[in-house]
C-alpha cells in the first residue's frame, strides 16, 4: 500500500516537473523566435544601410535605390492620421466614460468598438477605396490614406483614451462638482489634464500602428514607384511598408538586402516613436504629481 | 452676503451654460456614434461594389465553383480555393500559436516570479508590435529555406512557412488575453486548492485553467479572426496561385493576398475583374463576423455557467 | 491526557521585518475544539496557517521554531508540504468553492490522490457531504454548479471538500464571519459533531462563539500567546489582566 502511494506521489511530482518544463519551453520559443527574427533581418540588411538609402528615391538599380519618398509618405500619413484620430477618439472616450448612461445604446456602442477592432485591415482599405478615393473623389491621395488609417486605428485610440480617463480617481471629480463646476468644466479642467499623458501615449501608439500597416494603403493603391516629394495632402504617395514589400517582390537578390535595410529603418522609426510615447507618459506623470 | 438681485442673476447664467453643456454633450455623443457609422460604412461600401460583381456572376457559381481564374480565359469565379488558402494558413497558425501562447500564459500567470515577468512581458509586446511585412520577409527568406532543407518538396511559396510565421505573430495575442483571464481567477480559489494538498501544476491545470476557460477560448477564437484577416505574410510568402489542395507545402493564395494582388496590378477600377476584390472582401467580412460571433456566444454561455466569480 | 495532535515550540513568523507571531508554545488536544481569539492583527490567522504550512505560499514569510504533528516536526527539510495539507485541512473565511459541480468540488481532493473509480468517489463524496450536514440539501443537485448554493451551503461544501481527503485536523479561519446567524448556527453545530472524529482549531473574532463552541481557548495579542486554557476558565476567571480586559470588552 505504501509503495503504491509513494509511486503515485513521485508520478505527481514528475508530472509537475514535465509540465513546468513545457511551460518554460513555450515561453522560450516565443523569445527565441523574436531574437532569430531580429538577428536575421539585421544581418541581411546591415550591409545596405547608408545615408543615401534615406535620401534617394526608389530606383531600378539597387545601388541607387532609397527610401526617401516612402519616408516622407509615412511621416505625412502618421501625422495626418494622428490629427484626425485624436479628436474623434478622445471625444468618443469622453462621452462613453463621463457622459453615457448605462443603457442598451451604450453597450451597443461598446460592442461595436470591439467588433471594429476585429475587422481585417485590408477591409478598411476597401472602405477607403470605395468611400474616399471614389465617392468623395479624393483620389489615391495622402488625405484618402490618412482618413482610411484614422478609421483603422480609431478603436485603438478610443480604448487607450478610455483607459487614461479611468485612471483619474473618482474623488477628483466629486471635489470639482462640489465646488459648483459643470460637467464639461470637470472634464476639461480636472479629468483631461490628468488623463492627458495616457491619451498622448495612445495617440503616439496609434500613429506607430499607422506607420506599420501596409494592407489598407495597398488597397487604396499607394504607388509603388514614386519619384517626387509629396507637397500636399492631395498628392499620391507611398509608405515604408509598401516600399519594403515592393523590394521583397523583386527577383534580384540585391533587393532582398535592400528590403531588410528598409525593415531596419522601419523598426528604428517605430522604436523611436514608442520611446517617445513612454517618455511623454513619464514626463507628464511627473508634472501632474507636483 | 449675496443680494437677491445677484443671486437671481447667477441663476440665469447657469441656465445659459446648460445650453452649451448640451451642445458639448451632443458633439461627444456624435463622435461615439461615429464608430457605428464606420462599421455600417464598411459594410455598405464593400457590399455596394460587390453587388456590381454579383450582377454578372451568380452567387451559386461564386460559392461552389472550385476554380478561381478571373484574370485568365476561360474565367472561373469560384471563391473556394481562396477560402481554402486562408483556412489552411489560419489553421497552421493556430496550431502553432495556441500551445506556445497558452504555455507562456500559464508560466507567466502561475509560475514566473516578478523579475521574470518584467522581462518577458515587454518581449512579447515587442513581438506584437512588429509590422507584418517584417514577418513576411522572415517567412520568405529564413523559414522557407529552412523548411526546404528538411522537406524537399516544399516550394518557394507555401502555406506552411506563412502559417508558422503567422503563428509566431499571433502568440502574443493568445498569451496576453489568456493570461488576463487567468489572473482574473481569484487567489482565494488557488488557496483552497493548495489547502487540499494540490501541487502548483495541479492548481494551474485543475483549477485556474478550467475557471478561466471562457476567456481562454475567446482569446483563441479572436486570434483566429486575426489570422484570417492578415494580409502581408500571406502576400509575401504564400503565393499567388489559387489552388484547392490538401497539401500545405504547395503554394496557394489567401483571400487577402488576392486583394493585394489586384490592388497592385494594372486592372482598371470599376471593371468586373476589379470588382472581384469586393466580392472576396465581403466573403472575408462574413467569415470574420461569424468567427467573432462564435467567440461572443461562447463567452456568454460559459460565463453564465460560472457566474458569481 | 493523550498526545496532543499539534504542538508548537518557540514558533515565530516574520513578514519581512514585521514579527507577526512571537515565540508561541501551544498544545492542541486531539478530538477537541480549540479556539484562538484576539483583536484584529494579533496574528491568530498567521498562527493558524503555520499548522498546514500555508505561510509557505507568501513570498516574504519566514517561519522559525517547531510545529509537531503527531510528534513529527512538519517544518523539517525533507517534509513535503502537500502531504501535510492532506492531513491538516483548512476552511477559509470567505467560502471558496471551485466553479465546478458540487460533486466535483467534493471529489477534488480524492482525485488529486489518484482515486478515480466512480464507485469509490461516489461513496467518498456522499460520506463527506453527510459529515458536513449538507447531503440532504444537495443530494439531488450533485451536478449543479457549486456557485449556485447559498453562502452557508457553500461553506459546508468547503468543509465537506476538506473532509473528503480524510484529514486528522481541521483548521477554520473565521468560518462564519461571512455568514448570516442561521448559517452560523448550523456550522457551530457541525463543529461540535466534527470534534468527535477530528481535531478542530477555530480562529474567531467572535468571543461568544468561542465560548459556545470550544473546549480550550487561546488568547493572542500583538503576536504573543497571552493565555491558554480550558474555555470555561479563560472566560470566567482569566489569569492574565490583558485577557480579562479583552474578554470584558475594554478593548477590541
Amino acid at each position: 500500500m505504501k509503495a503504491r502511494k509513494t509511486g503515485r506521489k513521485t508520478r505527481r511530482r514528475l508530472t509537475g516537473t514535465i509540465l513546468l518544463s513545457l511551460f518554460v519551453l513555450s515561453t522560450g520559443i516565443a523569445i527565441i523566435a523574436l531574437t532569430v527574427l531580429i538577428i536575421d533581418t539585421a544581418s541581411d540588411g546591415a550591409p545596405w544601410l547608408s545615408w543615401h538609402l534615406l535620401t534617394n528615391f526608389s530606383s531600378r538599380d539597387p545601388k541607387q535605390a532609397g527610401l526617401r519618398s516612402a519616408l516622407f509618405g509615412s511621416i505625412w500619413i502618421a501625422a495626418l492620421t494622428g490629427a484626425i484620430c485624436f479628436p474623434l477618439g478622445v471625444g468618443s472616450a469622453i462621452y462613453l466614460h463621463e457622459y453615457a448612461p448605462k443603457n442598451r445604446l451604450t453597450s451597443f456602442i461598446n460592442l461595436n468598438i470591439f467588433n471594429l477592432s476585429g475587422v481585417p485591415s485590408i477591409l478598411y482599405g476597401l472602405l477607403g477605396l470605395g468611400l474616399f478615393v471614389d465617392l468623395l473623389a479624393l483620389g489615391r491621395s495622402i488625405i484618402a490614406g490618412a482618413l482610411t488609417m484614422a478609421l483603422l486605428v480609431l478603436p485603438m485610440m478610443i480604448v487607450a483614451s478610455r483607459e487614461a480617463l479611468v485612471t483619474v480617481p473618482e474623488g477628483r471629480r466629486f471635489g470639482a462638482y462640489a465646488l459648483g463646476a459643470s460637467q464639461w468644466q470637470v472634464v476639461r479642467r480636472v479629468v483631461l489634464p490628468e488623463a492627458l499623458p495616457g491619451i498622448l501615449t495612445g495617440t503616439v501608439l496609434a500613429m506607430s500602428r499607422a506607420i506599420g500597416e501596409a494592407a489598407p494603403m495597398i488597397a487604396i493603391s499607394a504607388l509603388l514607384y514614386v519619384t517626387f516629394d509629396p507637397t500636399s495632402p492631395l498628392d499620391r504617395f507611398t509608405v515604408l511598408p509598401i516600399q519594403i514589400f515592393n523590394w521583397i517582390s523583386r527577383p534580384q537578390a540585391a533587393f532582398a538586402g535592400l528590403a531588410a535595410a528598409g525593415i531596419i529603418v522601419l523598426l528604428v522609426l517605430l522604436l523611436a516613436m514608442n520611446a517617445v510615447a513612454i517618455l511623454l507618459r513619464d514626463r507628464y506623470q511627473k508634472r501632474v504629481r507636483e | 452676503m449675496a443680494s437677491p438681485e445677484s443671486r437671481a442673476g447667477s441663476l440665469r447664467k447657469r441656465h445659459k451654460e446648460k445650453l452649451s453643456e448640451r451642445i458639448i454633450r451632443q458633439a461627444l455623443f456624435l463622435s461615439a456614434i461615429f464608430s457605428i457609422v464606420v462599421l455600417i460604412a464598411i459594410l455598405v461600401t464593400i457590399a455596394y461594389q460587390a453587388i456590381g460583381f454579383f450582377e454578372q456572376v451568380s452567387i451559386v457559381e461564386f460559392l461552389t465553383e472550385t476554380r478561381w481564374t478571373p484574370l485568365f480565359q476561360p474565367q472561373h469565379f469560384g471563391v473556394l480555393p481562396l477560402v481554402a488558402g486562408t483556412l489552411w494558413v489560419s489553421a497552421i497558425a493556430l496550431f502553432t500559436a495556441v500551445p506556445i501562447g497558452l504555455g507562456a500564459a500559464v508560466f507567466l500567470s502561475e509560475y514566473a516570479p516578478d523579475r521574470v515577468r518584467r522581462v518577458v512581458k515587454p518581449i512579447l509586446e515587442i513581438l506584437a508590435g512588429i509590422p507584418t511585412v517584417v514577418y513576411g520577409y522572415f517567412a520568405l527568406t529564413f523559414v522557407t529555406p529552412l523548411l526546404v532543407r528538411f522537406l524537399p518538396t516544399v516550394t518557394v511559396f507555401n502555406a506552411l512557412s506563412a502559417g508558422l510565421v503567422m503563428g509566431i505573430m499571433i502568440v502574443p495575442m493568445v498569451s496576453s488575453l489568456s493570461e488576463d483571464a487567468m489572473i482574473a481567477v481569484p487567489d482565494l480559489l488557488r488557496e483552497g486548492a493548495y489547502a487540499l494538498g494540490a501541487r502548483r501544476h495541479e492548481v494551474a491545470t485543475r483549477v485556474v485553467v478550467p475557471t478561466a476557460l471562457s476567456g481562454i477560448v475567446a482569446s483563441i477564437i479572436l486570434s483566429m479572426s486575426r489570422a484570417v484577416g492578415e494580409t502581408m505574410i500571406v502576400s509575401i510568402a504564400m503565393g499567388s496561385t489559387p489552388r484547392l489542395t490538401l497539401n500545405p507545402l504547395e503554394s496557394m493564395q489567401a483571400m487577402t493576398a488576392y486583394i493585394t494582388q489586384i490592388s497592385l496590378g494594372e486592372i482598371p477600377f470599376g471593371t468586373l475583374e476589379y470588382n472581384t476584390i469586393f466580392a472576396v472582401g465581403i466573403t472575408l467580412f462574413a467569415i470574420v463576423f461569424l468567427v467573432n460571433l462564435v467567440a461572443y456566444w461562447f463567452t456568454r454561455r460559459y460565463s453564465e455557467l460560472y457566474s458569481g466569480l | 491526557m493523550s498526545e496532543p495532535a499539534i504542538e508548537t515550540k518557540a514558533l515565530s513568523v516574520w513578514f519581512g521585518r514585521n514579527h507577526a507571531v512571537r515565540n508561541v508554545a501551544l498544545e492542541i488536544q486531539t478530538n477537541q475544539i480549540t479556539a484562538i481569539i484576539g483583536p484584529s492583527g494579533c496574528g491568530k490567522s498567521t498562527l493558524l496557517r503555520c499548522f498546514n504550512r500555508m505561510n509557505d505560499l507568501i513570498p516574504n514569510a519566514r517561519v522559525e521554531g517547531v510545529v509537531l504533528l503527531n510528534g513529527e516536526n512538519i517544518y523539517q527539510l525533507d517534509v513535503d508540504p502537500t502531504e501535510i495539507r492532506r492531513r491538516v485541512g483548512m476552511v477559509f473565511q470567505k467560502p471558496n468553492p471551485f466553479p465546478k459541480s458540487v460533486y466535483e468540488n467534493a471529489a477534488f481532493g480524492p482525485r488529486l490522490n489518484g482515486i478515480n473509480s466512480e464507485s469509490e468517489l461516489d461513496s467518498i463524496v456522499r460520506k463527506s457531504l453527510e459529515a458536513a450536514a449538507l447531503w440532504d440539501e444537495v443530494k439531488d443537485r450533485l451536478n449543479d454548479s457549486a456557485i449556485g448554493l447559498s453562502g452557508g451551503q457553500q461553506q459546508r461544501l468547503c468543509i465537506a471538500r476538506a473532509l473528503a481527503v480524510d484529514p486528522q485536523v481541521i483548521l477554520m479561519d473565521e468560518p462564519c464571519s461571512a455568514l448570516d446567524p442561521q448559517a452560523t448556527a448550523k456550522i457551530e453545530q457541525l463543529m461540535t459533531e466534527l470534534a468527535k472524529d477530528y481535531t478542530v482549531v477555530v480562529v474567531t473574532h467572535n468571543m461568544q462563539q468561542a465560548a459556545r463552541v470550544s473546549n480550550s481557548t487561546a488568547f493572542m495579542y500583538l503576536g504573543e500567546l497571552v493565555e491558554y486554557g480550558p474555555t470555561a476558565q479563560i472566560f470566567e476567571s482569566p489569569k492574565n489582566e490583558l485577557t480579562e480586559n479583552y474578554i470584558t470588552g475594554r478593548f477590541g
